[in-house]
């Protein structure tokens, strides 16, 4: 046993931004600071997927010199959660746009970021 | 107090649902059974040498359409919440205001003179090597996007068209559903990638539509992203 394998150790810090990043956006009020904790969230997953995607010793799936088609299978890693994530990263970017523009606003129209002081927009 | 206990049970019950993936994740030492069809049998099917753009564009094609519409949906929320309220003498306002941005210095602005196309042009490079290296259409239109920004960081006067944008998003997002559609007509369904010959595997012009797809794509995704940014500019500018 030499240390951790790779996957593990980036599952594992997956896990903990997924934690640390709903933790940002459950105890801070300030709206900026939420949406980084999204992003922070959004990245954990994104790590926990590639990380469950992996196999050992694999590679990226990109058919070349190096990684002959006729042993592919046995040399790369899974295709489909790096699709997946592909997908996911974009959709995240397209989520945090608008929470950002939704911050812009609310700056404009109330001068703040706090969001115990849009208490009465709440429900 | 009370609010703190609950955050912390709820935090404490996310991490009990994930320990169980934690504790019990073995490394995989072979492919899953779709995995392993895809990277088998994806060279000789779809003939692209990257096996992630084969999913993406072929085999998970549909996903990828809805991928572009949400984004296109975000990029019209965005333009909506931040579109800029028409109020008489508005323009001689921003205008007297643009004038007040300190000007870049000289070596900054000689700098993105210079930079700029190239930046672009290894985004257009990204997105046309889609299919045969890591990157693609989103990859390449970030690249230009970023591009945009620096555009607008060095020079803060620079105009950028909206109805140019709106062109070629639209255009580029009508022709991927157009290739899309052919794709029933000449091949197997929607989003196939053979109407075109596969070409010879491994050479830019291969992998039958993927390259025309990204190229698409990545067009879309660059004009939609810089929209986007071009939104938030003028609106730091009005408050």
């Amino acid at each position: 046993m030499n240390g951790l394998p790779l996957s593990t150790i980036v599952l594992c810090s997956g896990l903990g931004l997924i934690i640390i990043g709903l933790f940002g956006m459950l105890t801070q009020r300030n709206i900026i600071r939420m949406i980084i904790g999204f992003s922070l969230l959004d990245t954990g997953i994104h790590m926990v997927m590639i990380a469950i995607g992996y196999v050992t010793g694999g590679t990226a799936p990109i058919i070349d010199a190096a990684v002959p088609a006729a042993k592919a299978t046995t040399m790369v890693v899974d295709p489909v959660p790096s699709a997946l994530v592909l997908t996911a990263i974009v959709i995240g970017l397209g989520v945090t746009a608008v929470m950002l523009s939704f911050a812009v606003r609310i700056h404009q129209t109330r001068r703040t970021l706090n969001i115990d002081e849009c208490a009465e927009s709440k429900w | 107090m009370i609010k703190r206990l609950f955050i912390a049970l709820v935090l404490a019950m996310v991490a009990v649902i994930f320990l169980d993936l934690a504790a019990n994740y073995r490394e995989s030492t072979s492919l899953s059974p779709l995995g392993y069809y895809y990277v088998d049998q994806g060279p000789a099917e779809v003939g692209a040498a990257n096996l992630v753009t084969a999913v993406v564009v072929t085999y998970r094609g549909l996903d990828t359409l809805g991928e572009v519409t949400v984004l296109f949906i975000s990029a019209a929320g965005v333009g909506l919440m931040l579109r800029r309220e028409r109020k008489t003498g508005s323009d001689e306002d921003s205008d007297a205001r643009m004038r007040t941005h300190k000007p870049s210095s000289e070596i900054v602005e000689t700098a993105t003179e210079l930079l700029l196309p190239m930046v672009i042009l290894f985004g257009i490079y990204v997105f046309l090597n889609g299919h045969l290296s890591p990157g693609g259409g989103f990859q390449g239109g970030a690249i230009i996007a970023s591009g945009t920004m620096f555009l607008l960081l060095a020079l803060p006067e620079s105009h950028i068209s909206r109805l140019l944008i709106s062109i070629m998003e639209s255009l580029s997002g009508f022709s991927y559903v157009v290739v899309g559609v052919l794709g029933v007509i000449l091949a197997g369904g929607f989003l196939d990638n053979r109407i075109m010959g596969l070409g010879t595997f491994g050479s830019l012009f291969s992998a039958g539509a993927i390259p025309l797809i990204y190229v698409f794509v990545g067009i879309k995704v660059g004009f939609e992203l810089s929209a986007v940014l071009d939104r938030f500019r003028e609106d730091s500018d009005v408050s």
